[in-house]
């Protein structure tokens, strides 16, 4: 077996989690400095894993690494990566350490508890994405929850118990689905292929269901995913949950953890269920498109800046969903671009706003007004997030936006025109917030913001610069994630469809 | 090597904004050198260009690949096209923007965030600069949206009052509109040309049906009037005039808001390949000139007035886009020689309320000719430009446009004739009220001469409105320059040249004499009882109040209603799963009473009930 | 040999058993009760392992009395505890473990 870079990446924020709980006498660093080493070391071991990613393999995943776990159910310990997965990893290893260095003080003589349910966030999302083995990624799937749980019960705000209730509920209802019919696969395996398996790959190469067994098992999969993700109409405990969350939570939860969702679209409906998802597509294209345009439409109307942003993340998920059952490569890729956009620019939204919130105990936009006098540099950076959440040209929202826009318009016009009219929605609601909180006369309340200094600068800049990065130059995510969608693309048996009227003497 | 005069200002602006308030002494004069610096870029680029045999004149540079998926034929470069057409762009956003930067110094010298306005301007023009030098529509756009942040940021730049960053808002959310329309072309394009550059596009549009160059062609129109403020998305141009002067002079006047007259040039093979599109841009531009001509009468804002000039203006150059080949090159002609008036005239006026206490209202002022000198002839020089005197600027670019416009059709001939005969009329109204006639002023008021940093820019300007057209319509040197890009064609108009002139020059005269007879005499209030249509005018011909009723309303009603029905209703739902099984389990756990012998019983009694089944089973 | 006598025998004193408990209040004697339903189901194990010839039967009945020596055990401890803090041991009155 090669180095086992992925067992090293899953344990590293564990291996922190450990070094907390040493007496301090005998350990002599801060819980902080601990988790901030670990996030950081697990990035490095990400970036080393992704220079060394080979985007011309014909394998699919790279650096497996298989345990053999419960043998007698045939299941396997087996992490590996495929373009999907190492992008989204990535982005769990940029992000968290920006999250831990942003809010490692929120939470004085309780950060310790904090930061290690931040880390087991960052571990079990990094195991969800790497899990090649269905059973395991069902087991993280549902361990996720528990992390999160606790952040909003232990940290959120007034309503916290309410809202991590909520949070469970749809997570474990969700999940409960998927067990069903993870165990029907289970059994449908069996008997088809002689020994059980919960293998992706061979769940994806060697089964042949039949018609109503691929469209139910595909139905209780995807209402799985279509919760976490969320979408409308299962939407409704995100906005709550991220009301009530603190920002490095929500962040977690909605830069990261959804991500799960549009992520078991892709990584496990397509490939193992593709007849189904064929069949399905056009229905869940229009509640993608319904989805955007609500998100959208509601959010301009809330009260609450945590609200907003969470209505405009159901917004995102429409496009990003849209993307991945448009079939086509152009949109397939743009989805996975509009992940990582996604997530950077939530957590410029949530972090920066956090500053503000925090200091004023309130996320109503009503109580703030005129916020730039006071903290210009707060508002420059909240400014930028809000402009690469908008899909501003030159931020990378931009070309995740255009290319699942432009993938779905060839296959579905009618969606692709509905949905573009999001991008009016998407100024009105983002710039008539940003007016209300930051613009016009400085209110009393206002004066007393403090600016960002000069260190907190410096923490959110990389989501600043990965924001324009990738902007002007997606061209790495395109190509990591190039090989997985082709895969996807063979195995839903899908085609580009060619231009109509190419110029003569092009093919 | 172009890309050098879009890296500076844009390198520049992304100092001054990173760097902060370290940058308050020096901020503005590097900003100025950027700027300074991509115009010389720009002259050296036309030189060289101009030394080329015509055919050898565009060029194109791929900087690198922007966005390419292997295995698909979706490839867009960042490149950079540098033809005739994109040239005099560049030149005319440098030069303007240049001597703008240089008149911000005196203007802005007492904000205290000059530097941020340096910066935003600088981020200006590198954006719109990328606008004019893309060599696909994809690129553009990005330049396209850069300017319009550029201008929402700075229409919102004295942000502490509301109705600036209202206005911003305003501005960037009608220009979204439009972008609505850009991007629908752009994949419309991609989807069935297979590519978005300008070359391929061009080749493919006559081997598709007539509907794709119809159907883009409006798309492209849309976006032209998000960002051109024409009918029917015109009103934030009005409102942008909240933002400091010269950003209005640069953005809202000379270079902007023409972005849609090039987007139409840009993109004239899809146009030429549809003649109801062509129709649509020339009516939409006929309404949007005799409206700006008209909200531009009735106003006493001399900013508002200078707007509503400016969409009219715009209206002429979209009218002669639509013509097709005989009018692309006009079209162009008169936004390059407009750029030098307008911006001559909103300079004039930020001169004016410099000297005045930020007073806008033209009732208010009277007599200025007396104490500022250069205010007044630079600004009487762009006047007798944008009302058409021969040989200043207008003359030549507004004469060709209707000579073009009359050879269409008659229609557009006379409206365009008719809306002529308004510029005079208001532009002496607007002369009249400031310059001449008695003062009229608030007693404070100490009307002075700007500093030499402001004056020479418009001196230099109105050199410039005074002059351009006479040299660019040299013997036909512009139609000869842009004829590559463009085509062109000589308008055949039913009447002779000489004859169209002189009745040009007589309805001007018209309007010049009407202008001053009106405006004998000036109350310093606006009077209130006027007709209907006046009060029309200044409401904006309500374009204000049709948005609000048809959009923003029910808009905001729907977003209302939309967020009650998901706390009720579908949030409802989910909480009335939870209550139904709360209340259930309530009611079931009261069966446990804590008495050991009743749940003896029930053990008991399951039993029993366990037995009988069974012996009624096997019975 | 006819088990049935043995049988109506261990019927009867589980039902006496079962009676006890249902009716009676004091901890003490529905303890008692247990008991008696517990030892007629050993009469009936034994009788059966009698009547197969079998010790499975008996080896239950032993099971059986061991489980009922330590409930025995935990159970009058429990019982002793309550009628300490409470003075009475009426199984009624111990009602507090409910919704």
């Amino acid at each position: 077996m090669n180095f086992p870079w992925l067992l090293l990446i899953l344990l590293t924020p564990l291996i922190g989690i450990g070094l907390m709980f040493l007496p301090t006498k005998s350990f002599p660093f801060k819980t902080q400095t601990i988790a901030i080493y670990s996030s950081a070391i697990t990035l490095v071991f990400v970036l080393a894993v992704l220079l060394q990613f080979d985007t011309s393999s014909n394998a699919l995943t790279q650096f497996d690494v298989n345990f053999t776990w419960i043998p007698i159910f045939g299941i396997n310990f087996h992490l590996g990566i495929t373009g999907l997965s190492l992008v989204l990893v990535a982005l769990t290893a940029v992000l968290t350490p920006i999250v831990i260095l942003a809010t490692q003080h929120e939470h004085k003589n309780r950060s310790k508890e904090y930061l290690i349910w931040i880390l087991l966030v960052e571990a079990s999302a990094i195991a969800v994405f790497m899990a090649r083995d269905l059973f395991l990624f069902y087991v993280m799937f549902e361990a996720m929850l528990i992390p999160i749980f606790f952040l909003v019960g232990r940290f959120g705000g007034e309503r916290r118990n309410f809202a991590a209730l909520k949070f469970i509920l749809f997570g474990l209802a969700g999940g409960l689905i998927m067990l069903a019919a993870l165990i029907w696969l289970y059994f449908v395996t069996a008997t088809q292929l002689g020994r059980g398996t919960f293998s992706i790959s061979a769940l994806t190469n060697e089964l042949n269901l039949n018609t109503w067994t691929e469209r139910w098992l595909f139905l209780g999969f995807f209402i799985a995913f279509a919760l976490k993700a969320p979408m409308v109409p299962g939407h409704t405990w995100l906005p709550d949950t991220a009301e009530q969350a603190t920002p490095g939570t929500s962040t977690m939860l909605i830069g990261i953890l959804d991500k799960v969702g549009t992520f078991g679209m892709m990584a496990i409906l397509l490939p193992i269920f593709p007849n189904a998802s064929r069949e399905f597509a056009p229905v869940i294209i229009g509640f993608a498109v319904f989805g955007i345009l609500y998100g959208a439409l509601v959010a301009i109307a809330q009260k609450d800046m945590k609200r907003t942003f969470a209505y405009i993340s159901i917004s995102h998920f429409g496009f990003i969903v849209m993307g991945i059952f448009s079939f086509t490569t152009i949109g397939m890729i743009g989805a996975i671009v509009y992940m990582v956009a996604h997530g950077i620019s939530t957590a410029g939204l949530f972090l920066t706003a956090g500053y503000l919130i925090k200091q004023k105990n309130s996320s109503l936009i009503s109580s703030f007004g005129g916020v730039t006098k006071a903290a210009p540099s707060l508002t420059g950076i909240f400014l930028i997030a809000c402009l690469a959440s908008i899909a501003l040209p030159g931020m990378a929202g931009f070309v995740a936006e255009f290319m699942v826009l432009t993938g779905t318009f060839q296959k579905y016009q009618g969606a692709a025109i509905i949905s573009t009219s999001g991008i009016i929605l998407a100024a009105i609601y983002m710039l008539w917030l940003y007016q209300r909180v930051f613009t016009g006369p400085e209110n009393k309340e206002s004066k007393s913001i403090i600016d960002l200094d000069k260190k907190q600068i410096w923490i959110l800049s990389p989501i600043i610069g990965l924001s324009v990065l990738f902007g002007f130059w997606p061209a790495p995510i395109i190509k990591i994630s190039t090989p997985v969608v082709e895969f996807t693309m063979n195995q839903v048996d899908a085609k580009d469809p060619a231009p109509l009227f190419p110029k003569v003497g092009q093919e | 090597m172009i890309a050098l005069a879009i890296a500076l200002p844009a390198l520049s602006a992304a100092l001054l904004l990173s760097l902060g308030r370290r940058t308050n002494i020096w901020g503005p004069y590097l900003s100025i050198a950027a700027s300074t610096s991509a115009f010389l870029v720009g002259l050296w680029q036309f030189l060289l260009m101009t030394n080329r045999p015509t055919e050898e004149r565009a060029s194109i540079t791929t900087i690198y690949e922007w966005l390419v998926v292997p295995g698909t034929n979706f490839k867009i470069n960042f490149g950079l096209q540098l033809d005739q057409l994109s040239v005099s762009f560049v030149l005319l956003i440098t030069f303007v923007g240049t001597l703008i930067h240089i008149y911000s110094l005196g203007y802005m010298s007492h904000d205290e965030n000059k530097r941020r306005f340096f910066a935003y301007l600088n981020l200006f023009v590198a954006a719109m600069l990328l606008l004019v030098l893309a060599d696909n529509y994809l690129l553009l756009y990005v330049g396209w949206e850069g300017v319009g942040l550029a201008s929402y940021l700075l229409i919102g730049f004295w942000q502490h009052k509301p109705s600036a960053a209202v206005a911003a808002k305003k501005a960037f959310v009608a220009n979204r509109v439009g972008d609505f329309g850009l991007s629908l072309a752009i994949m419309m394009m991609f989807i069935i040309f297979g590519s978005v550059s300008f070359i391929d596009v061009n080749a493919s549009v006559s081997g598709s049906p007539s509907w794709v160059p119809l159907t883009i062609g409006l798309l492209l129109l849309l976006a032209a009037c998000g960002k051109s403020a024409q009918f029917p998305l015109q009103s934030w141009l009005l409102d942008a005039m909240e933002g400091p002067t010269p950003v209005s002079a640069l953005i809202h006047a000379a270079t902007m808001v023409t972005a849609g007259v090039y987007l139409i040039v840009r993109s004239a093979s899809i146009f030429n390949a549809s003649t109801f599109a062509q129709n649509t841009v020339i009516v939409i531009g006929v309404i949007s000139l005799l409206m700006g001509a008209v909200i531009g009468a009735a106003k006493d804002d001399i900013k508002k007035s200078l707007a509503g000039s400016t969409m009219s203006q715009i209206g002429y150059m979209v009218l002669a886009a639509g013509l097709g080949p005989i009018g692309y090159v006009f079209a162009i002609l008169h936004l390059i020689t407009h750029g030098f008036f307008k911006a001559v005239m909103f300079l004039g006026a930020g001169s004016v309320m410099h000297a005045t206490n930020d007073n806008v209202d033209m009732r208010r002022f009277g007599g200025l000719s007396k104490s500022m000198i250069f205010t007044t002839i630079t600004f009487f020089i762009g006047y007798l430009a944008i009302i058409g005197i021969p040989p200043f600027a207008g003359f030549y670019s507004k004469d060709h446009i209707i000579e073009a416009a009359l050879s269409h059709s008659w229609a557009a001939g006379i409206a365009a004739l008719f809306g002529a005969g308004l510029t005079a009329f208001y532009m002496t109204r607007m002369v009249v009220m400031t310059f001449f006639s008695k003062p009229r002023w608030e007693e404070k008021v100490h009307p002075h001469e700007s500093p030499i940093s402001m004056t020479l820019p418009m001196i230099i300007l109105s050199i410039g409105a005074a002059t351009i057209g006479i040299g660019l319509t040299q013997n036909n040197v512009f139609e000869h320059w842009l004829e590559p890009v463009t085509g062109f064609s000589e308008p055949h108009p039913p009447l002779p040249i000489l004859t169209i002139t002189y009745i040009t020059l007589g309805v001007v005269a018209l309007g010049v004499i009407i202008g001053i007879s009106l405006n004998r005499k000036i109350p310093k209030v606006a009077p209130t009882k006027v007709t209907l249509f006046t009060t029309a005018a200044r409401n904006d011909l309500y374009g204000d109040l049709l948005n609000e009723t048809l959009l923003m309303r029910p808009g905001m009603k729907l977003s209302k209603f939309l967020t009650i029905f998901d706390r009720g209703v579908i949030d409802g739902f989910y909480s009335g799963l939870g209550l139904i099984t709360g209340s259930i389990s309530s009611r079931l756990r009261r069966s446990e009473t804590g008495f050991v012998r009743s749940y003896a019983l029930s053990i008991v009694l399951g039993t029993a009930i366990l037995v009988l089944a069974i012996l009624v089973v096997r019975l | 040999m006819s088990p049935n006598a043995y049988l109506v025998l261990s019927g009867i004193i589980f039902s006496i058993g079962a009676l006890g408990v249902l009716l009676r209040r004091n901890a003490i004697v529905a303890f008692m009760s247990i008991e008696l339903m517990l030892n007629a189901a050993n009469l009936a194990f034994v009788t059966s392992a009698r009547v197969w010839g079998n010790l499975d039967g008996q080896a239950a009945a032993f099971f059986v009395m061991v489980v009922a020596a330590a409930e025995v055990v935990v159970g009058l401890a429990i019982i002793v505890t309550i009628f300490r803090t409470r003075n009475s041991a009426s199984v009624d009155e111990a009602s507090l473990l409910r919704w």
